[in-house]
């Protein structure tokens, strides 16, 4: 810190979080303890945000698994019966593709949202920062604001400390655990969880619990910012994303240098001060404690925290806000206004990963629409080639796995064509569970020396009169010499 | 690995394992002995492409602990479980153990799924749904190769979904065929028929027991030389199931149909086996598998 002649008297008096190091430089270790950070609270435009984003994302976690879709949970990915219900959907494990898509979507998305507007996605809804801010939320409000954190650590054990320190940890726990529940639930039914866990009965369900809650607690307990600095492969190909008309939180240091400490009544412009009053605000609500007025950095997830808190001072100060801000780095340089800001959000760039991302939505979205909800898997019996059967007839076997992914019981009717006289010897129509896949051994026959000697080429038709679902699969008929 | 001819990929391997795990350890302890300059700006002085510099963003110290526990585990798995060379570890641990612990323990976690079927009759046990669930994914398993998904056989394998049965179809005899296995054998007769000409005739007369397309002359013909059939398949044809004589008055031949297969049968015999099953599968399973097979041929009772 920059000492001045006389004290201030404006200027909120704390200490700089990171000691400045010596000119000279010294010789450091290749490793380095954990400095643990103590976010200041601070209230604002981004703070305010945030909260809305941990309630929306908390919301539809806590709250979906206990929504009803007539009979039964309205989502729910059955790992057990392999039965996965979102909606009124019944996917199978061989609608993976869905899932492939699905992920393929979030990844193109996050690079849209990256591209332009920097790391959005880890500032207001990557659940690493939603629960650091849920539990330093709790944090804040059993232990205080920053400086009493700050000094209850410093001070010895007394009663006071340990109820403090323990309540912090139960409620933590509580909510840990909590929310390992509420992950399990939506694999296995969440109704019949909780009774389930108390009888100790599933021990895998109360592993996952414990294992997820355990997640959680040490994650957004203790981990915080270094699962973003070191763990998380995001922050280290996002640099990748970003370009120079990127929206990102930045500090103008044009505006800001020389920074300094000032009596708010005496004209700081004359004593060659910027407008940064050093109070190291923007340093203190920092959740990963960066200062961001060293420029971009990787560890900065654009949370608008130190925006918030800059604002804050630039209005005590009379100043105007946005010292610190969003803008982009051509912004920042050029002095843009906001308006020539947003006319430089449309680039290639930004332009190709919109376009990629609404044809695969549309794709997904068409293929789910007209999905049928049947499927059929046709395997050639492994031991019988043909044979001959009674009546002059030619006969193969085959296995057919057919899957109903509707909720309703159907019957369906088996049909084949390919060949002369070929026809279904066995039951035409069957009657499949709803959501059940049976395996059901159909046998074509065709008149015997009808078709010459190899294999040909047939088709089953497999149709739901009732719900009007058609599915077409290829297989062989095999003629022997 | 040749460890039976030298002992030398056991050495190899041994030395490499150890000599990777304490080289880790090794650079570890030196990076932590390391001190680096850095210069007030918090670089480290290095500058590439004119204007690239290192900073030093030191390691978090929880993370080089990771590494010491990951050699600490290391250390002690290779101590606990084979890994270096023939050395077996500890625990004596193998494959083929863990293979022989997790069936024996399947086992015991069957057995009380298959107890229910024990007491019950076979004919109860067939119509059972969630026995006739189990019996189906037996057959798949070890009977669906020979007689098809479908029970119905084929050439050389008989339909087990009809009801024509070569050595009785009860549960009990199905059981005894599943156990046991069985043989068919038909020797070849032609010597005791007569001329090729008396075995074609006999062919006929065969044909003519099941109504089958036949020429009723030699069929006539061939009707005195049934007499050599007799022993194993009776007078009337139609067969003998203590001896496995299929019968030959309906409509359903296991080895072929027409005057050259069954002239070829009386020429040759056939052996035929149906292989046991007493040490594949155990007696529960045999038991469930047969009220299964049962149930297939009687489909009216056995409703689904």
């Amino acid at each position: 810190m920059t000492s001045s002649d006389r004290p201030p008297r404006k200027v909120i008096p704390i200490a700089a979080a990171t000691p400045e190091p010596s000119a000279e430089g010294e010789f450091v270790s290749l490793y380095e303890a954990q400095k643990k950070i103590y976010p200041r609270s601070i209230s604002g435009y981004f703070a305010r945000w945030r909260w809305v984003m941990v309630f929306l994302t908390q919301l539809v976690f806590y709250g979906l698994p206990w929504l009803e879709w007539g009979q039964r949970q309205m989502v729910l990915f059955d790992l057990g019966a392999r039965r996965f219900y979102i909606f009124g959907l019944v996917l199978y494990p061989q609608d993976f593709i869905y899932l492939t898509g699905l992920l393929i979507i979030s990844a193109l998305s996050l690079f849209l949202f990256t591209a332009v507007a920097g790391r959005l996605w880890c500032g207001f809804a990557c659940p690493q920062t939603v629960y650091t801010e849920i539990f330093m939320w709790i944090e804040h409000k059993i232990e205080g604001d920053r400086s009493a954190r700050l000094r209850l650590d410093a001070s010895p054990w007394t009663f006071e400390k340990i109820r403090k320190k323990f309540l912090k940890q139960a409620v933590w726990v509580a909510v840990a655990l909590w929310t390992g529940f509420t992950f399990v639930g939506y694999f296995v039914p969440i109704r019949e969880l909780g009774p389930e866990l108390l009888a100790f009965s599933g021990g895998w369900q109360i592993f996952w619990v414990f294992f997820y809650g355990f997640a959680t607690y040490g994650n957004a307990g203790f981990m915080r910012e270094q699962v973003c600095k070191y763990m998380c492969p995001y922050a280290r190909f996002q640099s990748a994303m970003f370009d120079r008309d990127t929206l990102i939180v930045t500090y103008d240091e044009a505006r800001g240098e020389p920074r300094g400490p000032r009596v708010k009544t005496v004209d700081y412009k004359a004593k060659g001060l910027g407008d940064c009053i050093d109070c190291t605000l923007c340093v203190q609500v920092c959740p990963v404690g960066i200062d961001i007025r060293k420029g971009l950095q990787y560890e900065c997830i654009g949370c608008g925290l130190c925006v918030d808190a800059c604002n804050t001072v630039m209005d005590k100060m009379h100043y105007p806000r946005g010292l610190i801000r969003y803008s982009t780095q051509n912004g920042v340089l050029h002095r843009w206004s906001q308006s020539q800001i947003l006319r430089h959000v449309l680039r290639p760039r930004v332009l190709i990963y919109t376009a990629v991302l609404i044809a695969l939505c549309v794709g997904m979205l068409a293929s789910l629409a007209t999905r049928t909800p049947l499927k059929v898997d046709i395997v050639r019996d492994r031991a019988a080639l043909s044979r001959i059967v009674a009546g002059g007839k030619l006969e193969n076997v085959y296995r057919l796995q057919i899957m109903n992914a509707t909720e309703a019981a159907q019957r369906y009717r088996i049909a084949a064509s390919g060949l002369d006289g070929l026809e279904v010897a066995s039951e035409r129509e069957i009657e499949i569970g709803a959501a059940e896949s049976r395996w059901v051994a159909v046998r074509l026959q065709i008149p015997y020396g009808s078709a010459a000697p190899g294999s040909h080429t047939i088709h089953f038709d497999i149709s739901a009169p009732e719900s009007g679902g058609k599915v077409t699969e290829k297989s062989i008929f095999l003629v022997p010499r | 690995m040749s460890d039976f001819t030298s002992n030398f990929w056991s050495v190899f391997v041994t030395t490499l394992t150890l000599v990777g795990i304490i080289a880790c350890g090794i650079l570890l302890w030196m990076a932590g002995r390391k001190k680096v300059m850095a210069t007030s700006d918090n670089t480290t002085g290095h500058v590439w492409d004119e204007d690239l510099v290192e900073m030093n963003n030191p390691l978090p110290r929880w993370w080089v602990w990771l590494f010491v526990i990951t050699i600490i585990f290391g250390l002690g798995y290779l101590a606990a479980y084979p890994g270096l060379g023939t050395f077996t570890g500890k625990l004596n641990w193998t494959q083929k153990g863990e293979y022989e612990a997790e069936m024996a323990k399947a086992k015991t976690e069957i057995e009380p799924l298959y107890a229910r079927f024990a007491s019950m009759k076979p004919e109860d046990v067939a119509v059972d749904p969630q026995a006739h669930a189990i019996g189906e994914r037996l057959f798949m398993n070890n009977c669906a190769q020979c007689h098809g998904s479908d029970a119905r056989g084929s050439k050389g394998f008989p339909n087990l979904a009809d009801t024509d049965w070569l050595h009785g179809g009860t549960p009990e005899k199905i059981r005894e065929t599943l156990e046991k296995g069985r043989i068919g054998n038909m020797p070849p007769m032609a010597a005791a028929v007569g001329s090729p000409e008396d075995v074609r005739n006999l062919s006929h007369y065969v044909l003519s027991l099941s109504g089958s397309p036949h020429d009723s002359l030699r069929a006539s013909l061939g009707k005195s030389k049934f007499v050599s059939c007799a022993a194993c398949h009776g007078m009337d044809g139609k067969g003998n199931q203590a001896l496995g004589a299929p019968n030959l008055t309906d409509d359903i031949w296991l080895h072929g149909w027409g005057e050259a297969a069954i002239t070829a049968m009386i020429n040759n015999g056939k052996v035929n086996q149906m292989p046991a099953q007493a040490d594949k599968l155990t007696d529960a399973q045999i038991g469930v598998l047969a009220s299964y097979v049962w149930g297939l041929s009687n489909k009216p009772v056995a409703a689904r």
